[in-house]
């Protein structure tokens, strides 16, 4: 039996699609990069190219190589966590090349209240001043050494960190006990005050020391029975005691 | 007799012999040390597939300094202005009535001038972001011509060659992390510095944050400062009902921070 004969028209049609399709072939060997899909549907060589970036900030474990007399007292002072290049800025040419380029340092007043100016956002606790009102004019380092910072005296007021607290207290009842009425403070919270705590009261029996009823102390005081008032609520459970609001 | 013809050599012989081969028995060794030593260089380059990172930020501890923004710019080579940002600070100011207002003057680099309109605060804080590094990234879905993908790290990079800069993934992203890149006019963002990780060197963020509010390193690895973070803090992501499964976790954000 004789195949079936292939119209011209098939086969020319056949040789358009073959040279067609292998345009196609040629044209996606050429345009598609020999990395592109390597690990992924992306080009491989593009993380190297991301890679050969240049490094502009070297790091402080750079910095403690070669200064060392100030990396050490600098470890152990408040400002350990801060960076070097936080302040002196990118310093990897300096590592470099150290004489060529070397890495200025803000000397000036407006840097350090990037950090220490007060602002409401900023974490309670965190050193602030008002930079208006603290020493106008002079620089921040005539008085405080950046790489070892601390105060020119501790903390004589509760208030210079506890201001929140104070400046609700002020306007309250309680407005005339000092802090150390209900807290004992010891010596060591003003120097290093995220490692020693100021205690606070722990029983009701503390608040009855004024509130109870035939307590000692003026008419004025609201006095409670203790035994039958809120029974099994601590005291401030319900009152805040810098701020009293109950009469 | 016949124990002697099954051991030929006598003792001494052994002996004899075996003192001549011991100086040559090293070149056994020489194959294995040869091995050892290309390994062991082999460990100090780069092993993408070794490698898995993530970042945490501790809303508690940021004083809103603006030092990673500053320093992000510096490192990266972004231009000061147009005001684009790989990482920038937000100031969350929540008042009594219950609404929230969210700014970011020039990425928190110069500070945050006092709020000026008469709020009666009820709390505020500082929360830094960037690119939040997904590991299911709506960006890199979007790309027309996968010049944006998921590094074998995790990190999202661009491909500066290939992008062609149509903003899809801008629009894409939920976090508003990408931008498109002035002068290049092709989509640039956070790459977690990855220049930087393959040296061993950590972003520079997380290199300059006085505070350590952001901490960097390993999901993998139990003794990681980020592994230690994630064990002692409460941490939540950002948007997590879009199921884009990001790597920077936050502590103590408030249920305003989108």
């Amino acid at each position: 039996m004789k195949a079936p004969r292939i119209p011209k028209k098939i086969l020319g049609l056949a040789f358009i699609f073959s040279i067609v399709i292998a345009a196609l072939v040629v044209a996606r060997m050429l345009f598609i990069p020999p990395s592109f899909g390597k690990y992924g549907h992306y080009r491989a060589d593009a993380v190297n190219e991301i890679v050969a970036q240049e490094i502009n900030y070297a790091g402080y474990q750079a910095c403690m190589e070669c200064h060392d007399e100030i990396y050490k007292p600098k470890e152990r002072s408040y400002h350990k966590s801060v960076s070097c290049e936080a302040c002196h800025g990118p310093a990897a040419k300096h590592v470099e090349a150290p004489d060529e380029f070397v890495p200025g340092a803000p000397r000036e007043r407006g840097y350090c209240p990037l950090c220490h100016d007060y602002n409401p956002s900023r974490p309670t606790g965190f050193p602030q001043i008002i930079t208006e009102l603290h020493n106008p004019g002079k620089a921040c380092m005539t008085c405080h050494n950046p790489h070892n910072p601390v105060l020119p005296h501790t903390p004589e007021e509760c208030s210079a960190c506890h201001r929140e607290i104070a400046n609700v207290k002020r306007i309250s009842y309680h407005a005339s006990l000092p802090c150390v009425r209900c807290h004992t403070v010891p010596e060591k919270h003003m120097v290093q005050p995220k490692f020693v705590f100021a205690q606070v009261p722990v029983e009701r029996e503390f608040c009855g020391e004024c509130h109870a009823e035939g307590a000692p102390g003026g008419p004025d005081i609201p006095r409670i029975d203790l035994d039958t008032h809120g029974e099994r609520y601590l005291c401030w459970d319900c009152h805040y005691p810098h701020y009293p609001e109950a009469r | 007799m016949k124990k002697k013809k099954s051991n030929p050599l006598s003792r001494r012989e052994f002996l004899m012999i075996c003192s001549k081969a011991l100086p040559f028995t090293g070149i056994f060794f020489i194959p294995f040390t040869a091995d050892q030593i290309l390994f062991a260089q082999k460990t100090k380059e780069y092993d993408p597939t070794q490698h898995e990172y993530a970042m945490g930020i501790n809303i508690h501890k940021c004083i809103g300094c603006g030092r990673c923004a500053d320093a992000c710019k510096k490192e990266n080579n972004v231009p000061r202005e147009p005001y684009y940002f790989r990482t920038w600070v937000e100031r969350y100011i929540i008042s009594t009535d219950g609404e929230t207002y969210v700014d970011s003057p020039n990425g928190g680099i110069d500070g945050f001038p006092e709020f000026k309109d008469n709020l009666e605060i009820l709390r505020t804080f500082f929360v830094p972001k960037l690119c939040n590094q997904c590991a299911n990234p709506p960006c890199v879905q979007v790309c027309p011509v996968g010049a944006t993908f998921l590094s074998r790290d995790g990190v999202v990079l661009v491909d500066e060659k290939y992008c062609v800069g149509c903003r899809y993934c801008i629009q894409a992203c939920p976090y508003g992390a990408r931008f498109l890149h002035p002068t290049k006019k092709i989509a640039d963002k956070c790459t977690f510095c990855y220049h930087r990780l393959v040296r061993g060197l950590l972003p520079v963020c997380v290199e300059v944050c006085p505070t350590q509010a952001r901490v960097f390193g390993e999901v993998g690895l139990q003794s990681s400062p980020l592994r230690r973070f994630l064990r002692f803090n409460d941490v939540v992501v950002l948007k997590p009902s879009l199921n884009t499964r990001p790597k920077v976790y936050y502590a103590g954000a408030d249920g305003e921070v989108r």
